[in-house]
Order: C-alpha cells, then structure tokens, then sequence
C-alpha cells in the first residue's frame, strides 16, 4: 500500500523577539498552535495527535515539555510525543508528525516546536565542566569558525563571502513581520566592518538568540480536500544522523547531509536540484555555512557553493533564493529554527509568505541540522500533490 | 587493570522563567496570603491554577480565591528530607484540596510522625514570613481543627506582581570517564598522549572513546601518538570566554597529532597569532600541575603538505 499524501494546512509562528516576558513557556507554544488552527480553520477537537521538539534540556531546564505543555496543546485524551535531535529538532519533529500521516495512524496531526532563549543560556548547556577534559576554549563561534576556515581552503571562495550572505538575509529579514532582527540601516560596509569574534566569523554573520514558536497542521488528502487555503505537500522528508567526532569526518560536507538530500530527491523524482527546485530555507547558523550547504545539499559542485552566492543567485530575486525569510541569522530559537525552515518553505508553495514570497515557488526545500552536524532532517514541499 | 577515574560532577543553573499573566497571579497572592484558583466554564475551580483547561484546552483566566484551609486527599511519609525540601525534619507530602477548590495542591505538611497524618484531616496554610512571590512562600500545611476559614475578598488584582521567578536546577552525578579515557588521563600524567587503534579501520582515536564510532567494535590497543603535529585548521579567539584565564587574540586550533586518525583541540602559544597557518608543525608546551598541555607551540620545521592533513581538519 502506497503512503498517504501529507498536507501542510495550517502554519503559526510567534514573532521572534529577544524576550517574550509577557508569556510563559505555555503561552508560548499556544501563540504559535492558536494561529496555526486559525490558518486551517480548525479546532483543537479536529487534532488526532501532537508532536513536539525543543532544544536538549540543559538548553532551557525544561525536562518534560510534553508534560508541562499537554494542557496548552489541547492533547488530553490523545497521542503526545516529544521528538529530540539537538538543532534539528524542528524538522525531525515535522517529520515525524508528517511520518503518523503518511503511515495512516492520524489524520490530522498538530506539530510544534520552541525555545525560550531568554530564560536560560544555550553556552552553559553546550559547555558544561566535565572532570578531566579540558574546558571548551573558544565559545560557541569557536566550534564553527576552523570548519569555515577549512571551507575557505578548501573551495578558495573569496573572505568577502560571508558578509554576503548575512547582508543578504538581513535584508530578507526586513521584510518578514516574525523574524527577530529587523536591522533597517543594515549596509554591506555595516556587515564587514562589524568586529571579527573568531576570526574568520564577523560579529554580523552570527545568528541571535531568540524567544520563539513554530506550529504546522498536518492533515491527510481528505484534510486538505476541506482546508480553507492552498496546502503545501510534502515530496519527500528524510532524517539521517552521524557521530560528532570520528575519523574521516568531513565537517563541511558531511556525508549524513548528502545522502539525506539525495534521499529526499528519490522521493521527489528530483534529479537536478539546482534547476527543479525553486528555493530554499536551509540552517544557517553563520553566514559560510550558505555556501557549503548548498554543495552540501547537491545545489553546487564542491568547491563552487560560493560562486551561487557571489554572483546573486542566492538572493530573493534571483534564481535560487535562499533563507527568504532571513533565516537562522536573522532568527533563532535554537529547538524551533528547524520547524520554521520547513514551515517557511511550505509558506512559499502555499503562496502565503507575503512579502518575502518568491513568484511562482512550486517546489522549495526546507533543511534542518544539528549544530555538531550530528542530524541532518530535510523535506522538500509543492504545491502540487505528489504524482503516486 | 587499574581503577576507573570518577569524580563528582554538578550541574547547576539559574532558570528565569516569565510567569503570564495566570502564574503570576498566583503567586503574587501567595506573597499577600490569599490562595488563587481559577475557574473553568464548567465551574470547576482549579488550585494550584492552570492557563489552559485541562479538558477542553480552552484559555483560563477567571481568577477565584480559595481558602486557606483543606482537607488531605492522600499523603506519603518523607522520613529522610533532601536539601531543598520545605522542612528539614520528617514531613508528609500531602495533597491539600483547600476548601473551595476541587483539585488538590501538592505540598509539604508539618507533623510529628506518619501516625499524626491521615487521609481527610483538616489542615491550614502555614505561611513563610519572608514571603518573595513563590510557592515556598506556603511555608507547609499544619494540621487545625474545624470549618473553612473565609475568604478575604481578593480578586487577583495587585500591584506591583510578580511576573517572573527564578528556578535554579541542579543535578549531583558521579562522572566516571571509563576504562579508556582513564588509560588516556592517566598516561597524561608522564606527558604522553595515547590513544586506541581500531581493530578494522586501523585509526587511531585520541582521546580513545573505547570503542569506533565506525566501525561499531571495542578498540583496546594503546598506541602513543606525537608528541608532534600538524594544525589542520583553526580560528582566532577575539571574544574573552567567561571563565577562562586566557588573554585574545589566541589561536584555537584543530591539532592531527602524528600517527592520530583525527584532530584534538588546543590553543597555539609561542607565535604571533596573526602567523598561525594551516600545515603549521607543533608541539605540547606542559606546565607544572595541569593535567593537560597548556597550548602548543612550533616545532620549526617545515609546514606539513596539504594532503598529508586534508582529511584530518
């Protein structure tokens, strides 16, 4: 028996910020799931199941989410799981809703992920004082600056590039109500001026830290057949996973992240990314890892993701918009960031994204990764039901 | 074989949490005395208060005051307080459904033994007298003798609420490294570096892990790597790192050790950190007392090639 076609109906987000202080955690996440009911039109009674995620537990202290927040997320009497892959998480926790849908056990599944930055502090959970190691010594820029260096070398992209690349979803930023950073002065001069914090990464090419939620409805073909606006559909999802640390590790194009973009492109039919797809919102924690995601994620050759960006391709006009929203750099809370790449992208083939919404988007992709590129989760979203 | 390190490792951090607007509620009336509930449009009257309805998942926000007398639900006997606990001498948990309410709360009741504590007895709030906006500001539960006590008429309208609390975690463990990384530490001691070989891929994994992540087997043959390496790639630290005693710029970099199948992290010292390039040789500087090299520095020799680390970055 073939799966069933999964349909995105409904797409919720708080507006990214610093700090909500004005809202718990359940508040929180029930901002973000009320909008997107709203969006389908839809009840908590019409829910059959909710899936959620969050940043590991050191990042914030909370535990057990999907206790504490069975009561926000309407879940009494149903199904509640909890998805945990690290940076991730936002997308691997899509897709397993996506995975209860396409198996046929619900029909209509609520997903949802979220972080509260301001009520904890992500470094301390990341470096916690393991007796007899020698503490972390360079901060959380220091873990990513080396593999941009190694990126550098190893492609001979020129240093301007970087600074593109934050200029650029800067910018998109601005014309994103939800996203977090709105810099309306921001210049290119701005951006490479901004201090070097691990040299070869600029203060302006770091992601911030934000308060934030991100909620998806996903129904099944008689679901979509009621919703009131264009579904996005789901082509092809995939998870892959590989260790932190090992011998023979590549840590700018890991292999987990290349056979999970080929593996959503099999399910797709896609067999020239580069020109079938027609955006994408992939995790870009700092400005480099545009270019080598997109060789990553089979858009390049390698050695040659760069060159997308340098020449223009990259930005919201041109051929291959990337982090139209403004991305990871514009926006971050951390256990949310990778739900809203993949809600972003479904926005975009349902026509919704507003301001930042590209002409025409058909197919566009949305990429998830945890931070020491130990899990890679992907899916690409049409707006047509896949041909089966 | 000799004894697997261990030592006590604590986690411990200051959570803030923002109330909204229904916990704060609450507990700024326990800072003024007054137990708040909240109403569901089903009438019930929920305390501690909930935001959300537990059966529709409706949002609440009908605040109700609640006396500060109840009768136990159930209760379990704590011979043996924590740190943190509310009492520090024995106490029950007991469940408190406070009159005018039709859940329960949780909290501690002051008694002289399990004997003195039965399902049904009445009892009363025992308020804290340095009361900050927080559920211990309910010192316990004390037993008292009769009828509800009357409600003083609060609506859940304060000034000055409270709108956050803090919410310090900790967690005590015992971290042990295992066999292989205590081999490694140990071996640290006479300022070698050893690591384990795989027994299919052949790498060398340093600091070992006892097993490849690979190839999924145990390794257990030691084998010591440099003292010499290669920087395979690095930054440059412009930021100062809280707790760390080192002044920036400092180069940290990605060090391949000779004869290891991967780079462990270090700091470079003994040259300008505007001079550190990858393919740079170096070498462990040890410093009296400290367990691991301080930094490494330069051997002099020539820089390694290219593609004798490029896969080792």
């Amino acid at each position: 028996m073939s799966k069933e076609p999964v349909a995105v109906v409904g797409i919720g987000q708080t507006a990214h910020v610093a700090a909500r202080r004005d809202l718990s955690i359940a508040g929180l996440v029930r901002e973000a799931a009320g909008r997107a009911l709203e969006d389908a039109e839809l009840t908590w009674a019409d829910i059959d199941a909710v899936v959620i995620g969050k940043a590991p537990d050191f990042f914030e202290g909370v535990m057990m989410p999907e206790l504490y927040l069975a009561d926000a997320l309407g879940a009494v009497g149903k199904p509640m799981l909890r998805v945990h892959t690290a940076g991730s998480v936002g997308g691997s926790t899509a897709l397993v809703a996506a995975n209860l849908v396409a198996a046929r056990v619900h029909g209509t599944v609520l997903t949802l992920a979220f972080e509260k930055q301001s009520e904890s502090n992500a470094m301390w959970g990341l470096s916690l004082p393991i007796p007899f190691q020698q503490p972390l010594l360079a901060g959380a820029g220091g873990f990513f600056a080396p593999h941009v260096r190694a990126y550098m070398r190893r492609s001979g992209a020129p240093a301007t590039i970087g600074a593109l690349v934050a200029y650029k979803d800067r910018r998109n930023a601005l014309k994103n109500p939800y996203a977090h950073l709105h810099e309306h002065d921001i210049t290119l001069e701005k951006v490479m001026a901004s201090p070097m914090l691990w040299d070869p990464i600029r203060y302006s090419e770091t992601c911030p830290s934000s308060d934030g939620a991100c909620a998806m409805i996903l129904t099944d073909r008689a679901g979509a057949a009621r919703a009131p606006r264009p579904p996005a559909w789901m082509l092809g999802g995939a998870m892959r996973s590989e260790p932190t640390l090992f011998a023979g590790k590549d840590f700018v194009s890991p292999r987990a992240g290349r056979d999970c973009a080929a593996d959503v492109y099999r399910q797709a039919g896609i067999t020239d990314p580069r020109r079938e797809i027609d955006g994408a919102e992939i995790y870009v924690p700092f400005s480099w890892y545009e270019p080598m995601w997109l060789e990553n994620l089979g858009f390049a050759d390698e050695g040659e993701g760069w060159k997308l960006t340098e020449s223009g391709v990259t930005e919201l006009d041109g051929d291959l918009p990337v982090n139209m929203s403004g991305g990871v750099l514009s926006t971050n809370p951390i256990g949310a960031s990778g739900m809203i790449r993949f809600a972003e992208a479904a926005l975009q083939v349902r026509g919704q994204a507003g301001e930042h919404q590209v002409d025409g988007a058909r197919r566009v992709l949305g990429h998830a990764y945890g931070g020491g590129s130990q899990f890679f989760s992907m899916w690409l979203v049409g707006a047509q039901p896949p041909h089966r | 074989m000799p004894e697997v390190l261990k030592a006590p490792l604590v986690v411990e951090f200051p959570f803030t949490r923002s109330l909204g607007p229904v916990q704060s509620a609450f507990l700024t009336g326990l800072r003024e005395r007054v137990v708040l509930g909240v109403r569901t449009a089903g009438g019930r009257v929920l305390v501690p208060p909930v935001e959300y309805d537990p059966v529709t998942a409706e949002e609440l926000s009908d605040l109700v005051e609640v006396a500060p007398t109840g009768t136990v639900t159930t209760w379990a006997w704590n011979h043996a307080p924590r740190r943190g606990q509310p009492l520090t001498a024995p106490f029950a948990w007991a469940l408190v459904r406070l009159d005018g309410a039709d859940t329960a709360l949780l909290h501690a009741l002051d008694a002289p033994g399990p004997d003195a504590v039965h399902t049904g007895m009445r009892v009363r709030v025992r308020w804290a007298e340095e009361r900050t906006g927080a559920i211990t500001d309910i010192a316990c539960f004390e037993p008292c003798a009769g009828g509800p006590q009357q409600p003083t008429g609060i609506t859940g309208e304060f000034e000055d609420p409270v709108t956050g609390i803090v919410a310090a975690a900790r967690l005590d463990y015992t971290y042990s490294p295992g066999r292989a990384q205590t081999a490694y530490i140990n071996a640290l001691a006479g300022r070698r570096i050893v690591g384990e070989r795989c027994p299919s891929c052949r790498k060398v994994y340093v600091p070992p892990r006892g097993a490849c992540p690979t190839c999924g087997v145990a390794t257990s043959e030691r084998v010591e790597v440099g003292p010499r390496g290669t920087v395979t790639t690095f930054c440059i630290v412009n930021i100062k790192a809280k707790n760390l005693d080192i002044e920036v710029p400092y180069v940290y970099a990605h060090i391949a050790l000779d004869g290891a199948g991967l780079a462990l992290h270090g700091r470079i010292g003994g040259i300008p950190y505007d001079e550190v390039r990858m393919g740079l040789r170096v070498e462990p500087v040890w410093t009296e007392g400290a367990r691991h090299p301080d930094h490494y520095r330069p051997t002099g020799e020539p820089d390694a090639d290219y593609d004798t680390y490029r896969e080792l970055l």
